[in-house]
């Protein structure tokens, strides 16, 4: 199961604005998900290593050659705000 | 609060300093895409469609960035990983368009390395791995910010010790020497002002000879060694207060206030991110084969200490000397080619450090801009050597030699500074000094051989200085004997 | 009656021969599209610049250019990246992006003489198996407009079966392609993960997703497969191995061929219609040489709960790039931290809201074991069960969903049932394997007349044998009849 409380704690590290509604319901939909999900418990899979990659190929490397760079427009040309050739963002204060 | 010394704490307790240094690698394109590599380009030149985060981009991992990290495992004595791959540090932040960083968490590509101090004290270095760079906030005027891409995915090595030291100067030793590996091994120019190196400081303290380790803090946004100096000397009085007062550090990420020279509190371990680390799905994982490994490693510059110890067994190069020597990789190795002309370590060093130095600050040039052979130099340090030019000759021969590939030599004739040793040449014009002089010689004669000054003075206003002084003193002595 | 659209081989070589231009050609889809709008299938259309592609291909044949696909009009889900073209993923987030880059499967196309006529929708960022997801109103299937045409490339498989267009592209990362295929009665290939580039598909499960062709017949999948396919320096996880010929062997037939009916797949839940439709192809395959026995995949089950844990963490992290800073939408907000919120709040649907609080916490401290692990852990499971069932069949024959196209509403309620559709479709994403929808034939489900169709899965890497079998299927079958929506315009 999963609380509401848990539900809004991951909604803020996505992002994501929840009202209190919204994440008691999110909670109970999220529940039976991960209560479906938990059924992958009845497997051992101690010794079965995680399948990565996909393809299960490996070792693929660029050369360290450059290659083009957009315009100044065409970088910013999908920015929903810019200022002196940059991306402009309401003021950043240090929590990163 | 007032800050005190920290000494004043020292005797009770000591402080445990461990440093994660953030070194751009200096590639040509980016960590994962062919962006270049540039500092100091307009804003958002420097970009593609994966730099900006746009959907549907991949990323692709830069070879050159794995031998440059693989040169300073090996410069630091570490393990390579046979096997790394890559994870995903999720966060949000303006200056990191996917969301994401790509980094590297349970696999670093080398671990378990070690610095040497100077004074023989070993810092362990727990691992170096590979990430790439955010690009840059900066505060607009109208109290927005403005967001330049160009440094976003350049590529980024986290070197992470172990809290081994135990004093700001300790630590700001590791920082000087970690630095001056990474430029003997061209891997970064590591310079601070642009950025290419950075630091975070752990700090924390524990009554003197307890061996458990008390509550940490990291402090952010040092710009400088001498910021982390007094940011760590600030912290670890901060928690000594703390502790005196009886109440607990609180672990916390704290900030450098370089005006006020104070930390403050960013977050506490509470409010600590969650960074949702996985691996990343578009890069597979990475073998490093012991061929590769042995390649870097053939390509491996002597490391500095090695160095420094080798021109310490030189004759009469002193301790500070081959401190001195070392700091470049290029001035100590134009040291020793000269050497090799000149055939006089000590003469050579002075030469290079009080007047070749002096004649570089003039110009602005560094070694390698001043264009002087190191044979060249060598010759020249000889020449006054063999007392064929003085010292104020061999300077203005050194200031000529700038923008002439003539030996010096042929300027030493160009410029009619030779130098007079030859005792038959002067024989004769000390005889005559001597005779111009009698009551000095009658002083030389009591046994006064410092008077002989005057007349070697005597004869080099005579010739116009172009006598050997050694060789006109020498003569005087001689005749008077 | 709309003329349906003859081969794509046939209609390039008819470009080329002069007899049609490509011009002519695309003027024929772009007409199509606007008499068939009412399906909701396209989201943009910039019809100047279709033909002024089109012209240009004229051009380059007129040159003496050799071209596989000249003239061919092509669809794109529009997750796929047109350099210039609105690219939104059925989202609002990015209503007004546009890329300024072309995705490495499109270029091969463009440069092969294809031309792009329009962007599809699908569910937001392909997130569903209805199309009901998309922030820009559903898709309708062409053979019964109350119906869901499948997600979440259901504009791709309408515009297709509506006869608009002779080929569309989606993108598959538990069925995407293949259900919506089934659903609307046509051929559809999820390709062995790495065969086709991945760079300029906008990411949802960066570990399962596939480019591949929805087309009118197998052997322009073919074609199309064989255009895109290959190693591309911008995806590191694009296979650079060679890419065998998947055309000319098509009619090779199925003597001595080995088929595999897993039984996990032909259980409970399965319409009758369905299963029937099944035994139908594997008794063709079986009276024309093929050895057809039952095989198992026993972590089936597993299949599901694996799937969205993979699906639902990377999308988390992949979707996090979607907050209004660099581009996209942003919302009016006092501050940083709530621009953020609002934008994704504001910008994103339920669904994909849903899907990234799950991921979220499903890679959140201390959960991390217990999901994307242990999930992963499964997939090798899951791969191996394809493994062994590949050692004694070349291939498995099975449903592409449980029923055919099931009503629009009827699931939106319930996100748990929506995911438990698709159980057939997301194994073959998990091992990573190739998946190939191809109708079989039209039957009778809930009163209506609906397509049916089956798919098969080979190992990594057979997409010769897998277009072979499909193709065999295909023309034993006999003519599936057009979607009846198809012949309005």
């Amino acid at each position: 199961m999963i609380e509401p409380e848990t539900v809004l704690k991951v909604a803020r590290l996505a992002r994501l604005e929840l009202s209190g509604d919204e994440s008691a319901r999110l909670a109970v939909e999220l529940g039976r998900i991960l209560s479906h999900v938990d059924r992958l418990e009845e497997l051992d899979v101690a010794d079965v290593p995680p399948l990565m990659p996909a393809t299960g190929g490996s070792d693929v490397y660029r050369d360290d050659a450059t290659g083009p760079t957009l315009s100044v427009q065409d970088a910013l040309g999908n920015a929903p705000d810019t200022s002196d050739d940059c991306f402009r963002v309401p003021k950043v204060i240090d929590d990163a | 609060m007032t800050i005190q010394q920290p000494g004043a704490t020292s005797s009770e307790y000591e402080s445990v300093i461990g440093i994660e240094v953030h070194v751009q690698l200096h590639t040509r394109s980016k960590m994962f895409t062919a962006a270049p590599n540039t500092y100091g380009e307009s804003p958002n030149t420097m970009t593609d469609p994966y730099t900006l985060g746009l959907p549907g981009t991949l990323p692709v991992a830069n070879k050159e960035a794995f031998t440059l990290a693989i040169r300073v495992g090996l410069g630091l004595g570490a393990e390579i990983a046979s096997y790394t791959k890559f994870d995903r540090k999720n966060y949000f932040y303006p200056d990191l368009p996917k969301g994401y960083q790509i980094s590297q968490l349970d696999l670093p590509v080398t671990a378990n390395g070690e610095l040497p101090l100077s004074s023989g004290k070993v810092v362990r270095v727990n691992r170096a791995h590979l990430e790439e760079d955010a690009g840059k906030a900066m505060h607009s005027s109208d109290d927005a910010s403005l967001v330049d891409l160009n440094r976003a995915g350049i590529p980024l090595l986290e070197i992470v010790s172990e809290p081994d030291m135990r004093s700001p100067s300790e630590a700001i030793e590791y920082l000087e020497r970690l630095k001056l590996l990474l430029r003997y091994l061209d891997v970064s120019d590591c310079d601070m002002e642009k950025g290419s190196l950075r630091c975070d400081v752990n700090v924390s303290i524990r009554p003197t000879g307890s061996d458990t380790l008390g509550t940490r803090t990291e402090i952010k946004n040092l710009n400088s060694f001498k910021a982390v100096e007094k940011a760590i000397a600030f912290e670890v009085h901060r928690h000594a207060n703390v502790l005196a007062a009886g109440n607990d550090v609180v672990q916390a990420t704290m900030l450098w206030d370089e005006d006020k020279e104070e930390t403050r509190i960013m977050r506490t371990k509470e409010e600590s991110a969650d960074y949702r680390y996985f691996p990343d799905p578009d890069l597979p994982p990475h073998h490093i084969s012991n061929s590769w490994i042995e390649e870097v490693r053939s390509t491996l510059p002597e490391l500095p200490w090695v160095r420094e110890d080798r021109l310490r067994g030189m004759e009469g190069i002193t301790d500070y000397d081959a401190g001195v020597l070392v700091q470049d990789r290029a001035v100590a190795d134009f040291f020793e080619d000269a050497v090799a002309t000149s055939g006089d370590a000590k003469a050579t060093c002075n030469w290079i450090t009080s007047e070749l130095f002096g004649v570089m600050k003039e110009r602005g040039d560094d070694i390698a801009g001043c264009g002087i052979p190191p044979s060249r130099f060598g010759a020249l340090v000889r020449l006054v050597k063999d007392g064929v030019v003085g010292s104020g000759g061999g300077k203005k021969v050194l200031q000529a030699m700038y923008g002439t590939d003539k030996d010096p030599a042929t300027l030493v004739g160009e410029l009619g500074v030779g130098q007079i040793s030859d005792e038959g040449a002067l024989e004769a014009i000390v005889r005559q000094a001597l005779e111009a002089n009698p009551a000095t010689v009658a002083d030389i004669k009591a046994g006064k051989k410092k008077a002989a000054g005057a007349i070697v003075g005597w004869v080099m206003k005579e010739t116009k200085g172009s006598a050997n002084p050694g060789t006109v003193n020498k003569l005087i002595l001689e005749l008077l004997d | 009656m709309t003329a349906p659209w003859p081969s794509i081989d046939a209609l390039a070589a008819s470009v080329r021969s002069g007899e049609r231009s490509a011009a002519e050609t695309v003027r024929t889809a772009l007409k199509r599209i606007s008499a068939h709008e009412d399906l909701g299938a396209f989201l943009h259309v910039d019809e100047a610049r279709a033909l002024d592609d089109a012209q240009a291909v004229d051009r380059r044949v007129g040159a003496g250019d050799d071209l596989p696909l000249a003239g061919v009009p092509v669809a794109l889900k529009d997750n796929l990246c047109a350099r210039g073209s609105p690219t939104t993923c059925g989202s609002r987030i990015l209503e007004h992006f546009a890329p300024p880059y072309d995705a490495t499967a499109v270029a091969r196309l463009q440069q092969a003489g294809a031309v792009v006529v329009g962007k599809t929708n699908l569910d937001e960022f392909a997130m569903g198996s209805s199309n009901e997801n998309s922030a820009f109103g559903p898709v309708k299937n062409p053979w019964d407009t109350t119906r869901a045409p499948g997600g979440s490339s259901g504009g791709s498989a309408a515009a297709v079966a509506a006869g608009i267009v002779p080929v569309a592209l989606g993108s598959d990362t538990g069925g995407s392609i293949r259900q919506p295929a089934a659903f609307c009665g046509t051929v559809g290939l999820k390709p062995t993960y790495g065969r086709v580039s991945r760079y300029g598909l906008v990411a949802f499960g960066s570990s399962l997703d596939q480019i591949g062709p929805l087309t009118n017949r197998v052997s322009d999948a073919a074609l199309v497969l064989a255009i895109m396919a290959g190693g591309d320096p911008r995806d590191a996880t694009c296979s650079n191995d060679p890419v065998p010929d998947v055309v000319s062997g098509l009619d090779g037939g199925v003597e001595g061929l080995r088929v595999g009916l897993p039984k996990e797949y032909l259980g409970d839940g399965i319409e009758p219609c369905v299963r029937q439709a099944v035994a139908t192809a594997a008794q063709r395959l079986a009276a024309d040489g093929a050895e057809v026995r039952e095989v198992s995949l026993p972590h089936t089950p597993y299949a599901i709960p694996a799937y969205y844990v993979v699906a639902t963490c990377e999308a988390s992290s992949n979707l996090a790039r979607f907050d209004g800073i660099h581009y996209g939408r942003r919302a009016e907000a006092p501050n940083l931290s709530s621009t953020y919120e609002r934008s994704r709040t504001e910008g994103l649907g339920a669904e994909v809201r849903r899907r990234i609080l799950l991921g979220t916490f499903a890679l959140s401290a201390g959960h991390y074991d217990a999901y994307y692990d242990r999930a992963m852990r499964v997939r090798t499971l899951i791969r191996r069960d394809f493994e062994q069932a590949f050692d004694s069949v070349d291939l498995l024959l099975s449903p592409a969903g449980p029923t055919p196209a099931f009503r629009l509403g009827e699931k939106t309620q319930d996100p748990l049932e929506m995911y438990l559709a698709d159980i057939l479709t997301v194994a073959a994403n998990l091992a990573g394997v190739p998946g190939l929808v191809v109708p079989e034939c039209v039957g009778e489900f809930e009163g209506a007349a609906l397509p049916i169709g089956v798919q098969l899965m080979g190992p990594m890497w057979s997409e010769p044998t897998l277009l072979r079998v499909g193709h065999h299927l295909e023309r034993t079958r006999g003519e599936m009849p057009a979607a009846p929506t198809g012949g309005t315009a």
